[in-house]
């Protein structure tokens, strides 16, 4: 397959394993690229892509900016807290705006779950979605599969857990769709209030043992403790979910094997997981953030691929 | 008025080159190069991808162990993504690997590939390789040079084999490498 089967990446639940195989192939030469020393190719020339971002973002803003400026388009950038959006502007008034500038590509973060989905069947752009609500992220999970696959080989038959706030994250869904279609095992960790009530109908088996999570997986993803997206209390304090469900060094060196430790950022050094930890050499953090770049850039240019002059 | 022998002598696949007269080019086109490069240590070649690659590591091969030219610098360049047909084609543009470990900054590059035919790969080439740096100069290699079918001001310096075809016409290089034989031969496409 050399094309995606979808026009816009909605989420990982609407492709299909060729596609992120394809765009993991594609993103194997564009880390290739960004590791020459002038890290630009001129292919998006004549494609203007909007950053939309109706949500907080340091890491996906930068990587998605950097991603698409390694690919030579133009981009204008938007930031919801200084925008007509709080005059009361509805979001497709705001895109239209946007696209009457001419614009192809749509990247856009919103704290509603949908969001994309609906931005696309109401506007002329292709829609990357940059995270919305506590659905999909699907680059997130995208960069995190191929961070393992860079590391183990292949992401088929290896087992994965997600640890932590699986409840509010967008990252926890993605990776798990994403990680079953390559033929992974996939276990969640965590308090079993942060733990939505029907995950296991996804296929997913829940484990509150961390320990027990630990040893029986390859790969660790661990998640940060969502407080903004948290109206009620559901643990007694930050401590005892440390003592419960932070990784240390010494639960790592108890366990018989060296498993590997992923984190998609932002971290809380010292709650979700220490130091030590985040900074050992099981943990490939940063990795995840250079593939982040390759993988935004496969992504848009397979997207822009498909606009035709 | 075409001729019925004519159209039955267009359709089929003619020969070019064999494998005894490729031997031969490769030759010349090694000594050639040598006459230009001596030693080869301030002189890079660079393989297009996907099919100039073979041609580049014959060559290498060559210098290497019949002219015992030490220590040749060899790279292979992907241009898919400075291509000038981007969303301008039917078939999605397929990329290859780009394997090039030096820079190329003040080095005396030469790109080689199989044919020559509008220059366009050549042109994306020549912006490719500026992504390793400043190179000295710039000389390009060709097995067979297509006469007469170039969009753009390009020229080889180094060329094994003119051949003037009409352009429904294509020339193509077999490798034992990738089709079992050395060849080239025009393939009348109608």
């Amino acid at each position: 397959m050399d094309q995606l089967s979808v026009e816009h990446l909605l989420g990982i639940k609407y492709l299909k394993k060729e596609d992120i195989e394809l765009i993991f192939k594609t993103a194997d030469h564009f880390k290739e690229v960004i590791n020459r020393p002038i890290k630009k190719v001129p292919s998006l020339r004549d494609i203007t892509i909007a950053n939309l971002f109706f949500e907080n973002s340091t890491r996906t803003k930068l990587s998605f900016e950097l991603a698409e400026k390694r690919l030579s388009a133009d981009i204008i950038n938007f930031s919801a807290s200084q925008s007509s959006v709080k005059k009361g502007e509805t979001l497709i008034d705001t895109v239209n705006n946007i696209l009457s500038m001419k614009v192809d590509i749509v990247v856009m973060r919103h704290p509603n779950a949908g969001a994309g989905v609906f931005l696309s069947k109401h506007v002329n752009a292709r829609i990357v979605n940059a995270g919305d609500g506590a659905h999909e992220h699907p680059t997130q999970a995208l960069l995190d599969s191929y961070s393992i696959r860079e590391k183990l080989g292949s992401v088929k038959g290896k087992k994965i857990v997600i640890i932590g706030d699986i409840l509010h994250s967008r990252v926890a869904l993605s990776n798990i769709f994403a990680l079953q279609l390559q033929g992974a095992t996939v276990k969640v960790c965590g308090p079993t209030t942060l733990i939505p009530k029907y995950i296991t109908e996804l296929g997913v088996a829940v484990e509150t043992n961390l320990k027990k999570a630990l040893q029986w997986c390859d790969v660790a993803n661990v998640l940060r403790v969502q407080h903004e997206r948290m109206d009620i209390k559901y643990f007694p304090s930050i401590r005892e979910y440390t003592q419960l469900f932070g990784i240390n060094k010494q639960l790592l060196d108890s366990l018989n094997k060296k498993i590997i430790i992923m984190h998609p950022g932002p971290i809380n050094r010292g709650v979700e997981i220490t130091s030590d930890v985040a900074d050992s050499e099981q943990s490939i953090i940063l990795n995840q953030v250079e593939n982040g770049v390759a993988i935004r850039m496969a992504a848009i240019y397979l997207l822009a691929q498909q606009i035709k002059k | 008025m075409y001729s019925k022998q004519r159209l039955v002598a267009a359709m089929a696949k003619k020969t070019l080159l064999n494998s005894k007269d490729i031997q031969i080019i490769l030759h010349r086109l090694a000594c050639q190069l040598i006459e230009n490069h001596t030693d080869f240590s301030n002189t890079v070649l660079i393989g297009l991808q996907p099919r100039g690659t073979f041609l580049a590591k014959r060559l290498v091969q060559l210098l290497e162990n019949e002219y015992k030219v030490k220590n040749i610098k060899l790279g292979l360049l992907d241009i898919t993504f400075y291509r000038d047909d981007f969303r301008r084609r039917e078939e999605p543009l397929k990329a290859s690997n780009t394997s090039i470990d030096f820079i190329v900054e003040d080095k005396r590059v030469v790109l080689i590939d199989d044919v020559l035919f509008s220059g366009r790969s050549i042109r994306a080439a020549l912006t490719a390789i500026q992504s390793f740096g400043r190179p000295l100069s710039v000389e390009l290699l060709v097995l067979i040079d297509r006469r007469f079918s170039r969009h753009l001001p390009i020229q080889p310096d180094y060329k094994g084999s003119q051949v003037d075809v009409i352009n429904s016409e294509k020339v193509k290089v077999s490798w034992v490498e990738n089709d079992k034989k050395d060849a080239v031969y025009i393939i009348n496409e109608n």
